[in-house]
């Protein structure tokens, strides 16, 4: 295999794994924000024990995000080198203002989220709460707008630069706000977020739900739902809203991928439909054992059930994408989506009627959802990503001029080979194989083991105060044996 | 500002960032070396650990917006150095996950098999995050084989022999110093004494090998010295060296730890220094012809990003210092153990 195949393999395998943490560290966020904002008005034991409970989780979950995120942000020197020349003045500044805004925040301000309990008072364990919060949120921010600049490029010039001898093009901003807010970033930017919340909402309605399955945590599981499910069943409506929106840009910006999302070979006449299912066949352009609901795409594109949309015999032989891969990734995302509003609809529904408990088979449905939510998640990455190709950078129109986009495989490490890289894929299949059961196990664990009981933590902390008293005088911390941690651990 | 004012800036302004890292992550590697020697039972393990809970993520974070500035800043740079030492980068990386994964993960399971191995992948990863960082900054310092078109002709093997592991071998011991004198102010009674019996032949193997280290540099990379021998003025970047490294001792002897502290992070401060005085004004120097270097000229983004970043990083860089004093400060004080500990 070549050096791009596998460099292109590495990098999907290394972002997939990465974006399995940060969508539930930003979505679980906001619920244990939400939890602790509670807890904070009310007083109410049961809303501590939830948010110190959500914390530990969120706490596993970040180091994952933390240490598989460090790899992302040196991939594109290492793998991407040709790549890394031409958009540096670009993109870099938007991944240092990701580390001196966003990662900065959330490391300093997660170090009181979980150690700081009982170090710091309870408006500042909140304040610190919510800086984590949009922390994660403004990491999001900077790395989707990079990554738009890609899709939808705005606010620069090709430059010539010599280097020793040989003529090298380089993209340049003209203009920072006009790249930040390229035409597809705000519209991604929103989409991404509130994928991370719908996933983050159902994540905390699945395990209360398994705990009403099992009858156990009631108190807490009960509060905790009556955020999550309302939370989910808005989320994902705006979902639906914002991709639609999504959608309807990428006429305009990005037809190639409109089209692969589609299947939409051939442009005619007539309005387009829109299929429901189907296996693309790009070679015959055709779909086999397709189901089309006609106009419907027309409809959705221009709001206009008349007018057709342009399909892949527009785009230049030499600059399609592959057909198969966004058509299905696309199809899946959407379904997902339709899946999780009707899912929470119903959950709502029962809940608001009070019977939600007594349905075992919709709390199992709830208990599933993560995994649809995350399945949407990622097959919406690969639908944006695959349907980019053979783009690295998209080539684009500036104020009536037309600009070079560079290709992926122009974008490779000159000297990197494969053999490199083929070594690196297997280290971190093997790394991130184990790290992936690991991580699985203990937040099994943690799970599992729930939250502790209100009742419980009110008696540890009056005994904490007491025994602490004395030896905070001395050293301005806490002071704490080995034996309730055994409890905490086991 | 002009195009060269600001290049210089972010020159600096990079050099700052790595310095930053070097000094709050060099404790945390540190600690991570000294980890199986320092702390003989389980409690003690978790002591040591939790030493560095709350802070080491956000210190590694400096690494990481160091790989963002530099990207903005030099993209050139960025892409050739993580291009040439992709092999090695890649053994970083895995260790920096390992660190990471051990410290979360290993006080989660009550069992002696499982905490024992991920005491043993803390201890493995810090050293070789520590030793690897040193050879990475050893083969920078005395350049690389740089071809036509910053495209790297060596291989990782090119990148192993005996300067660069001196100087790995020298970031081991002054991060495992630097880390014993911050276990020293955190810890109490018991342990205490342990670190505190540990710091003298940690600081006379460091010591030895600045000596080392030094002569070598001088016969080894005569362009290192080159900037000194041009700008006498800057003399004083060894001598401040060497003066911070001998009051490490004598701060220790006087029984003011927090001072001697103070002392090994002006060390590596000064090494920081060093390296910059001796690269500049290139950032890797080829080894084939000096043509191919790559320099602060042709490194560098265009002005206006380089204004652009300067008017970021006068945002941030407020914003980051006040809450990594704030945290520093909640979290000041000897460690202790409580439920939320690792
Ligand atoms: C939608 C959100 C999102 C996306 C698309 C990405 N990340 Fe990420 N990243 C996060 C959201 C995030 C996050 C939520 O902020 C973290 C922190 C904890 C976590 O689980 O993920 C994170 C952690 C994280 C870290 C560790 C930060 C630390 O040490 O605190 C780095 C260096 C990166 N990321 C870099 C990247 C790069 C280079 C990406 C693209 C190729 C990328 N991330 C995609
Ligand atoms: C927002 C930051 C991101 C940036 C800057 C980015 C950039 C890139 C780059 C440079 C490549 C390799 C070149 C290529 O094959 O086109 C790539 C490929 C890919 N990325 Fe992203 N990406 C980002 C986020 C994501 C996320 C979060 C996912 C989903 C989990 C994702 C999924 C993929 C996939 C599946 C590929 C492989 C596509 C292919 O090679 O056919 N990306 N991306
Ligand atoms: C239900 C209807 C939905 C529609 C019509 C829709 C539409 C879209 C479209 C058109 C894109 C590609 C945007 C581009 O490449 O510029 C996209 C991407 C994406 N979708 Fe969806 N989506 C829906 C639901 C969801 C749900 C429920 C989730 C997650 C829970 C989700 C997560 C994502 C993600 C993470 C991306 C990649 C980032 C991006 O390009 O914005 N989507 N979606």
């Amino acid at each position: 295999m070549d050096v791009e195949i596998l460099s292109r393999l590495q990098f999907a395998g290394t972002i997939m794994f990465h974006y399995l943490f940060p969508p539930l560290s930003i979505g679980l966020g906001l619920q244990l924000f939400l939890c602790e904002l509670a807890f904070y008005r009310t007083r109410n034991p049961a809303w501590e024990a939830a948010a110190r409970f959500w914390t530990r989780v969120f706490a596993v979950n970040f180091a994952m995000g933390v240490a598989t995120g460090i790899v992302m942000e040196f991939e594109f020197g290492t793998n991407w080198a040709a790549y890394s020349r031409f958009v540096g003045d670009v993109f870099g500044s938007a991944l240092a203002a990701e580390g001196i805004f966003a990662f900065f925040l959330e490391s300093g301000f997660l170090a009181v989220l979980v150690f700081g309990w009982d170090r710091v008072g309870p408006k500042m364990h909140l304040f610190s709460t919510l800086m984590v919060f949009l922390g994660s949120a403004f990491s999001a921010v900077w790395i989707v707008v990079a990554n738009s600049w890609q899709q939808t490029p705005a606010g620069y010039h090709i430059v010539w630069h010599d280097v020793q001898g040989e003529q090298v093009p380089r993209a340049e901003v003209t203009d920072f706000w006009a790249m930040v807010f390229n035409p597809s970033s705000v519209d991604r930017l929103t989409h991404t977020l509130i994928g991370a919340l719908v996933l983050g909402a159902f994540f905390v309605a699945s395990v209360c739900s398994f705990y009403l399955l099992r009858g156990r945590h009631d108190a807490v599981a009960r509060r905790c739902l009556s955020i999550a499910l309302p939370t989910a069943l808005l989320f994902t409506l705006l979902a639906g809203a914002t991709g639609h929106d999504s959608a309807q840009k990428l006429v305009e910006t990005q037809p190639a991928k409109l089209a692969a999302m589609e299947a939409h070979f051939e442009t005619s006449e007539e309005p387009t439909g829109l299929y429901l299912f189907g296996w693309p066949d790009a070679a015959n352009k055709k779909v086999h054992f397709g189901v089309q609901i006609p106009r419907l795409l027309s409809l959705m594109v221009y709001n206009d059930p008349s007018r057709p949309v342009p399909g892949m015999d527009q785009i230049p032989e030499d600059a399609r994408p592959p057909v198969w891969l966004p058509f299905q990734t696309f199809h899946l995302m959407v379904g997902m989506g339709t899946l999780m509003i009707m899912v929470a609809g119903m959950a709502c529904w029962s809940w608001y009627r009070g019977t939600y408990g007594e349905r075992r088979w919709l709390l199992w449905a709830v208990v599933l959802m993560p995994l649809a939510a995350m399945t949407a998640n990622q097959a919406g990455w690969i639908t944006a990503e695959v349907g980019r190709q053979p783009w690295v950078v998209y080539p684009s129109v500036q104020n009536g001029v037309e600009m070079m986009g560079m290709r992926t495989a122009d974008g490779l490490s000159e000297s990197v080979t494969a053999q490199q890289v083929l070594s690196s894929i297997i280290l971190f299949g093997i790394i991130y194989s184990l790290l992936f059961a690991v991580w699985i196990f203990v937040l099994n664990q943690k799970i599992q083991h729930g939250p502790d009981s209100p009742e419980e933590l009110t008696d540890y902390k009056r005994r904490h105060k007491e025994e602490s008293m004395s030896d905070s005088i001395r050293h301005g911390g806490t002071a704490y044996g080995g034996s309730l941690m055994d409890k905490e651990t086991g | 500002m002009s195009y060269e004012l600001l290049t210089f800036t972010w020159f600096v302004l990079l050099g700052v960032l790595l310095c930053g890292y070097a000094i709050l992550d060099g404790f945390d590697l540190g600690v991570g070396i000294l980890h199986p020697f320092i702390a003989k039972d389980d409690r003690q393990r978790r002591l040591v650990m939790n030493s560095i809970g709350p802070l080491w993520d956000g210190n590694e974070v400096w690494l990481v917006t160091f790989g963002g500035a530099l990207f903005a800043a030099f993209p050139v740079a960025y892409a050739t150095v993580f291009s040439s030492f992709y092999t090695a980068f890649f053994l970083l990386l895995t260790c920096l996950i390992g660190r990471a994964v051990s410290l979360e993960f290993r006080s989660k399971v009550q069992s002696a098999a499982w905490r024992k191995t991920w005491d043993f992948g803390f201890f493995l990863s810090s050293l070789t995050a520590a030793a690897l960082l040193g050879v990475a900054g050893g083969n920078v310092m005395a350049g690389m084989e740089l071809g036509p078109r910053y495209v790297y002709q060596g291989s990782l093997l090119s990148q192993i022999y005996w300067y660069p592991l001196l100087i790995g071998a020298l970031t081991v011991s002054l991060f495992a110093m630097h880390g014993a004198i911050y276990l020293y102010l955190k810890t109490e009674d018991e342990l205490q004494a342990r670190v505190q019996r540990a710091i003298h032949p940690l600081f006379l193997t460091f010591a030895g090998l600045y000596v080392v280290a030094t002569f070598a540099t001088w016969w080894h990379v005569p362009h290192a010295t080159e900037n000194i021998a041009n700008f006498p003025v800057l003399w004083i970047v060894p001598i401040l060296n060497a003066l911070a490294v001998l009051n490490i001792p004598r701060a220790m002897h006087l029984n003011r730890p927090g001072y001697a502290f103070f002392s090994s992070a002006m060390v590596i401060l000064a090494f920081a220094a060093l390296f910059s005085v001796a690269i500049f004004p290139n950032l890797m120097l080829s080894t084939i012809d000096p043509a191919y270097s790559v320099t602060l000229d042709n490194a560098r983004s265009s002005q206006a990003t380089l204004g652009t970043m300067l008017i970021i990083a006068a945002i941030g860089i407020p914003c980051v210092l006040s809450y990594t004093v704030i945290i520093y400060w909640i979290f000041h004080g000897k460690v202790k153990l409580d439920p939320n500990s690792y």
